[in-house]
């Protein structure tokens, strides 16, 4: 994975090599806690999938945890975050709980829509989190519609817009750039670049495969970041997010990163090599980076069990809820059509 | 406790599959993420990683077995500290089938097998009645561009959420000069022009919306919207519904609608039908003056999305409009635009005119029509259509858009099924023609409605 480089030069452009900003052992403990939420909530999804108890489309985020966590720890309550269809990581980072999210994939009634929305319709008002879209590249237009409100209302909360690689070559992200540069909306486009649109690779689906470079035509600057690297992704977060909350208006991440299983439960994977997959996984795992610093800070192995263990007891009682929950009752058939 | 790897599904359509190949060896250490067999479906091999850690304590499916089903357990892991006398132990992993909601109390007693539950009963909409407007309330003639003009600008006095953003809104104000004026009483923070990006502004609009603020999205005409249509079918009807009622949206989609007037294909086109199938929006197409400015009112501060369909050719017309401080027509409700007993005219928009002079020729051959302004297309005011048929018997309906599938063919199908045997003809569906709008203006006349077809329609159900 390419090293962080700044790509757009702007006078206020912050330049940065080298390895990013350590952290501390609190923000160490943190993030390897969150990351594993979402790596042991993802396993055991697959898990039920593979059960039958979660139907239809069921898009893992494993490998690609250092993205959402790094993010959110550089966001203040009140920033809001929207992103497509591979969400569960994006809900869990927001602090949503494990036990809806995952009622939610089982079509049960405690699920955040209550069993209505599914893997890749979720919400929280509460929690700022405005989906959860399954049309690739429409969450582009509706973040930057969030940071337009939050410009309106002359607020100080930036739209963490998410997508992916394949979403980066949809029309409307593109005139989305162009309103948000126009109006200096407040708004971080994070493009998660895992390096295949499903089962496309970057290099056969885009002509310009340096993603940070996609707004320059819009002089918006952007960054490449290593996406595997929490330190390197929160370092970048709060650069944006400074230049964002300055009025400085939108920004560009890419992050460089790598999904380890298929596009869905259903992908044989067979674009890439078992080979190709085992050694990011090997050299990059965004879990082992934080861990092996922590016990080479010494750390004992029992303490990092310790918190595998209270994830695995997170994610298990979400697994039981979300299989004993009841379904919607027949009547939500036609509630929340209009209010 | 040792734990059971059951043959998994790969698709949401997976029910067996042959175990192909195990890579791991019973007795040897697998870490999450491992893969330990493959498996092969009708589509494709696949490989089974491992969720959990610990050795691989026995294989209970041999590879080479087919047709192995979802669920059957097929091997199983011993954690840590466990050792082969621990196998027994092993669950046999209950698969919890989800808790239907319980069905009905009538339904349980029925004899005949029964579906799980029971299809609910669809709600019924009800509107309110129109406004009163006392007596004595001055009446102000004006255009529908400035009834839609003041309604914009006396909910955005009202309101400082409602902003308006469109193609040449604010500065050019109006492509059409609906929104003149607005610019300078708002300022540029709430009139904004956007660029030529009707995809792109839909959806931040109802990004905005989801946020909480109430946009009006201006298209220059619905014909550009098509751009845009996944954004006001796809995320803003939709996301109500699909957050379990956590994040609706607040939103008006508006321009003109239909033909105009030679413009040709691309630019000529109703779009009634394709907005009106969608459960989570509503959609609006008015023609008096004084319906345009209550409805769009309404529409404003309606908590979902509307689609308010105008007409172009309709903008310069006048009507008499109450002057009321708060004048809001409720959306769902029809008007019965002229009374009458012996045939029901169903219309709605631009329609209205050839259905109202249709209905001065049949009244000159001693034919009472009774004419129906249906307003709202979504939620539609079956109630009033179906009492004017039990009275008439009788019943034409007159659109601009092609008659398949369209608006007309749906109040046809709601006359049939709640009055069938108050009907003394077969429903009349008098539309445009199923041709892309021509240019030439003899053949664009002949593309749609006229008042001649309405009369002969009306006649035709008439038996005279």
């Amino acid at each position: 994975m390419a090293t962080p480089k700044k790509t757009v030069a702007k006078e206020s452009g912050q330049e940065k090599a080298g390895s990013p900003p350590e952290f501390s052992r609190d923000q160490e403990l943190k993030a390897l806690r969150d990351m594993l939420l979402i790596r042991r909530f993802e396993e055991k999804a697959g898990q039920l999938y593979g059960m039958g108890a979660i139907g239809g489309f069921c898009h893992l985020y494993i490998g690609q945890e250092a993205v959402v966590v790094g993010m959110q720890m550089a966001l203040k309550p009140g920033d809001e975050v929207i992103t497509g269809y591979r969400d569960h990581g994006h809900m869990l980072a927001c602090d949503m709980e494990a036990k809806g999210v995952m009622a939610e994939l089982t079509g049960r009634r405690g699920g955040y829509s209550r069993g209505k929305g599914g893997s890749m319709h979720m919400f929280s008002k509460e929690k700022h989190f405005y989906g959860g879209h399954g049309i690739v590249g429409a969450q582009v237009s509706l973040g930057t519609g969030l940071a337009f409100a939050n410009r309106y209302r002359g607020n100080d909360n930036v739209s963490v817009t998410y997508f992916g690689d394949g979403a980066a070559n949809q029309g409307q992200v593109y005139e989305s750039f162009n309103m948000a540069e126009l109006w200096k909306l407040p708004v971080i486009y994070v493009i998660e670049n895992n390096r295949y649109a499903m089962g496309t690779a970057v290099s056969r689906a885009s002509a310009q495969q340096d993603f940070s470079k996609r707004g320059v035509s819009f002089n918006i600057p952007g960054k490449q970041v290593d996406g595997m690297d929490v330190r390197a992704v929160k370092a970048a977060a709060d650069e944006a997010t400074s230049w964002c909350r300055g009025g400085n208006g939108p920004i560009i991440l890419e992050m460089q990163t790598y999904r380890y299983r298929g596009h869905s439960m259903s992908d044989p994977a067979k674009y890439r090599t078992r080979e190709e997959v085992e050694k990011v996984r090997h050299d990059q795992d965004p879990i082992e980076q934080v861990r092996n610093r922590l016990l080479a800070a010494g750390v004992s192995e029992q303490d990092l069990k310790a918190i595998d263990a209270e994830v695995r007891e997170i994610v298990n009682e979400a697994a039981d809820f979300a299989q004993h929950d009841p379904e919607p009752d027949p009547s939500e058939l036609y509630t929340d059509i209009y209010r | 406790m040792p734990i059971q790897v059951l043959m998994p599904a790969l698709s949401p359509t997976m029910e067996k599959g042959n175990l192909a190949k195990w890579l791991k060896k019973e007795g040897e250490t697998i870490k999450s993420g491992d893969v330990i067999a493959e498996i092969e479906t009708d589509k494709a091999t696949m490989e089974v990683e491992a969720t959990d850690e610990g050795t691989l304590g026995k294989i209970l499916i041999p590879e080479g077995t087919a047709d192995v089903a979802v669920n059957t357990p097929i091997a199983t892991i011993l954690a840590d500290g466990e050792s082969a006398a621990d196998l027994a132990k092993a669950p046999v992993a209950p698969v919890p089938q989800p808790k239907a909601a319980e069905a009905p109390a009538a339904e349980a007693k029925a004899e005949a097998p029964q579906p799980a539950a029971k299809v609910p009963a669809a709600p019924v909409s009800e509107a309110l009645p129109d406004p009163e407007i006392p007596a004595g309330t001055e009446m102000v003639t004006q255009t529908i561009r400035e009834a839609l003009r003041d309604a914009m600008a006396e909910e955005m006095r009202r309101d400082g959420d409602v902003f308006i953003m469109g193609e040449e809104v604010a500065e050019y104000q109006g492509a059409y000069k609906v929104t003149q004026g607005l610019l300078q009483e708002f300022g540029a923070r709430r009139v904004i022009d956007t660029p030529i990006t009707e995809h792109g502004f839909a959806g931040v609009g109802v990004g905005a919306a989801m946020a909480g603020l109430k946009p009006i999205v201006e298209f220059m005409t619905w014909n550009f919207a098509m751009q845009a249509i996944d954004q006001i079918i796809n995320s803003a009807a939709k996301t109500l519904y699909m957050s379990g009622g956590q994040m609706g949206c607040s939103i008006v989609f508006r321009g003109p609608n239909g033909a105009a007037a030679r413009v040709a294909a691309q630019h000529s086109q109703d779009y009634a039908a394709w907005y009106s199938q969608i459960p989570g929006l509503k959609v609006i197409a008015p023609y008096s003056a004084a319906d345009y400015k209550g409805l769009l009112k309404a529409a404003i501060r309606d908590p979902n999305p509307v689609v308010f369909l105008e007409n172009e050719m309709l903008y310069g017309h006048t009507g008499e409009v109450p002057k009321l401080p708060d004048f809001v027509v409720p959306i769902g409700k029809a008007r019965i635009a002229r009374a009458g007993k012996d045939v029901t005219i169903v219309s709605w928009a631009m329609g209205m005119s050839y259905a109202l002079k249709a209905a001065d020729e049949l009244a000159k051959e001693g034919i009472e029509a009774e004419v129906i302004d249906l307003r709202t297309i979504r939620p539609m005011d079956t109630e009033t259509i179906i009492n004017s048929v039990k009275k008439t018997g009788r019943a034409v309906t007159v659109e601009e858009g092609w008659q398949q599938s369209g608006v007309g063919s749906e109040v046809a199908s709601r006359i049939m099924e709640h009055a069938f045997d108050y009907l003394d003809a077969p429903v009349a569906r008098v539309s445009g023609k199923d041709v892309p709008m021509p240019y030439a203006a003899n053949l664009e006349k002949l593309a749609l409605p006229s008042v001649a077809e309405v009369v002969a329609a009306a006649k035709a159900v008439s038996y005279r």
